[in-house]
């Protein structure tokens, strides 16, 4: 201790106290704070580039589930679509077949309708022409038959005959 | 604790290729053991006989190991010169001289070439100096010192604010970590993405380093960016001064107790201004004891905030000086042992030996800064921790 004692050198102290004064000041300044400084802003870029690389990969796979989505839901859309328009292509073949027989029962039905007519009048006139005939017929029967006066004599007898008065 | 791992696993494999040496020197292990305990046993006794004869006869031969430990004393001791060899039969030193500022009546500048390491009295305006044992005292023209009973001067000392060797490497070392972090600081003037080049790509790992191991966990998040400066400025600031002082330039700063003690008193001033209420609390009247523990923990306390700084002063400085001493101490056996071993041997086991001990001096020399760094923040982060959960703590 005593060695100690007499060993410590004011001088050599006094310098020592300037010197790092300087050092930690004027260095402080100039070297340390910038270096510090510099390190930090450089970590605290990394870490950011580091976030950023992160957030883009995890807005990449958000992307990227959504174009799944977005496409299930389009394909899901177009099943629809086709179905649909499956469904009314049936329903119109449906509808045109029940139309379609719905007229053909109607034309049918009409056309059954005017054969009747027609039919009837047919029947009517050939009942008219027959009936003509007929009495053509008999007319000409008549005038031959009659031709003689005998002939009608006898005939009127036999309907005098017929005719019986009572 | 990378660097450490790293560090440890280098030193496994120093141990690994030397153990080969180690098998081969085994025969001579023992003998060089016993010898090296009676060397440092016989350097302790000359070292006191020596202290004695060097006062009453200053001309007395000197034995090899005192030499030795004088040198080492001399190492670990502040100069007024820088030395790089010194060569004794000639009695030259090949280094350059520092400038002496005294202020005594007046600022006095000069070169302390003109001490001629301690062999002249200095005249500057009537008041003579001397150097003796690496201290500038007050003296007459004649260059008389006075002793008291325990062998040290009496004589008065001026205030000194000398550039001595530990001052100068203090500065060259502050001009390196100047470069070193202004450069840094540079690349990233053009955006904080620009990774620096070169030697700064080493600095920023050790930059992060101490904000990520030693100021965020023990300070919090909140708050240690402005503890960064001063965490950054010591951590550098020591384990550079640590790391030169293993190189041959041989400066021993951060092994001078005035540096650590300045280190420390950094530490303990910036601990206390930015404690909070709580802290204060917690020293003069503990939360959650009875009165009378109260009272009998506030001195603790109190002692406990003075010995944290000071722990820190004496770990630096002891570690620091003790890795100094045995590195050359160890050096030192090439001379020591030189007929023991004769001088082909010599030389390989102090080689070998302080080779492996600076690798481990490698080691302490980040330890202690991380140490020191990581105690200093431990400190600040307890001065400013919020409590906010019940007091029934501690």
């Amino acid at each position: 201790m005593d060695k100690l004692i007499n060993d410590f050198s004011f001088g050599l102290f006094f310098w020592q106290f300037i010197i790092l004064l300087v050092v930690v000041f004027v260095l402080g300044k100039f070297a340390w704070k910038p270096i510090v400084n510099a390190l930090e802003a450089r970590e605290e870029g990394i870490a950011d580039a580091l976030a950023a690389a992160e957030n883009a990969k995890r807005e990449m796979a958000n992307l990227k589930a959504d174009n799944e989505k977005l496409l299930v839901e389009a394909r899901a859309e177009r099943d629809a679509l086709l179905k649909e328009a499956r469904e009314i292509k049936d329903q119109m073949i449906a509808d045109a077949k029940g139309e379609a027989e719905a007229q053909g029962q109607k034309l049918i039905a009409q056309a059954k309708a005017v054969i009747e007519t027609e039919k009837a009048a047919a029947v009517s006139e050939l009942k008219n022409q027959v009936s003509s005939i007929s009495i053509e017929i008999a007319e000409k029967l008549l005038k031959d038959q009659l031709a003689d006066k005998e002939a009608q004599s006898k005939l009127v007898e036999k309907m005098l005959d017929e005719v019986k008065l009572n | 604790m990378v660097t450490l791992k790293k560090s440890l696993n280098l030193l496994a494999a120093v141990i690994f290729t030397a153990s080969s040496v180690f098998s081969y020197a085994q025969t001579n292990a023992q003998n060089l053991e016993k010898s090296i305990e009676e060397t440092e046993q016989s350097v302790a006794e000359t070292l006191e006989a020596a202290e004695e004869a060097n006062h009453e006869h200053p001309i007395v031969e000197k034995t090899q190991a005192q030499k030795v430990q004088d040198h080492i004393t001399h190492h670990l001791a502040d100069d007024y010169s820088f030395v790089f060899f010194s060569d004794e039969a000639e009695g030259k030193n090949y280094g350059f001289s520092l400038p002496v500022i005294l202020i005594d009546n007046g600022l006095k500048v000069f070169m302390s070439s003109e001490f001629d390491y301690g062999k002249k009295v200095v005249e500057k305006d009537g008041q003579f100096y001397k150097l003796y044992h690496g201290k500038i005292y007050k003296t007459d023209a004649a260059g008389t010192i006075d002793y008291d009973d325990t062998h040290h001067p009496t004589n008065e000392k001026p205030l000194d604010f000398s550039i001595t060797k530990n001052v100068a490497s203090l500065l060259f070392t502050t001009a390196l970590i100047f470069v070193m972090f202004l450069g840094l600081a540079k690349t990233y003037k053009n955006g904080a993405n620009n990774l620096p080049k070169g030697f700064a790509r080493a600095l920023e790992p050790m930059v992060l380093y101490v904000r990520d191991e030693m100021a965020i966990p023990n300070i919090g998040k909140d708050k240690y960016r402005k503890f960064m400066p001063y965490l950054l400025s010591v951590f550098f600031l020591i384990f550079l001064l640590n790391l030169l002082g293993l190189t041959p330039l041989g400066f021993n700063v951060t092994g001078s107790i005035s540096v650590t003690a300045c280190l420390a008193i950094f530490t303990f001033i910036i601990t206390q201004f930015s404690a909070n209420k709580d802290y204060w609390k917690h020293i003069f009247w503990m939360p959650g004891v009875p009165v009378p523990m109260k009272i009998m923990l506030a001195p603790i306390e109190i002692l406990g905030a003075l010995i944290k700084p000071f722990s820190l002063m004496v770990r630096l400085f002891a570690n620091i000086t003790a890795g100094h001493s045995v590195v050359f101490g160890l050096i030192a056996i090439i001379f020591v042992m030189k007929e023991a071993l004769g001088t082909g041997g010599a030389i390989g086991i102090g080689f070998f030996l302080s080779t492996f001990l600076v690798f481990l001096e490698i080691l302490v020399a980040f330890l202690q800064a991380f140490i020191f760094t990581m105690l200093s923040s431990l400190f600040i982060g307890m001065a400013v921790a919020e409590h906010e959960h019940d007091e029934a703590h501690h």
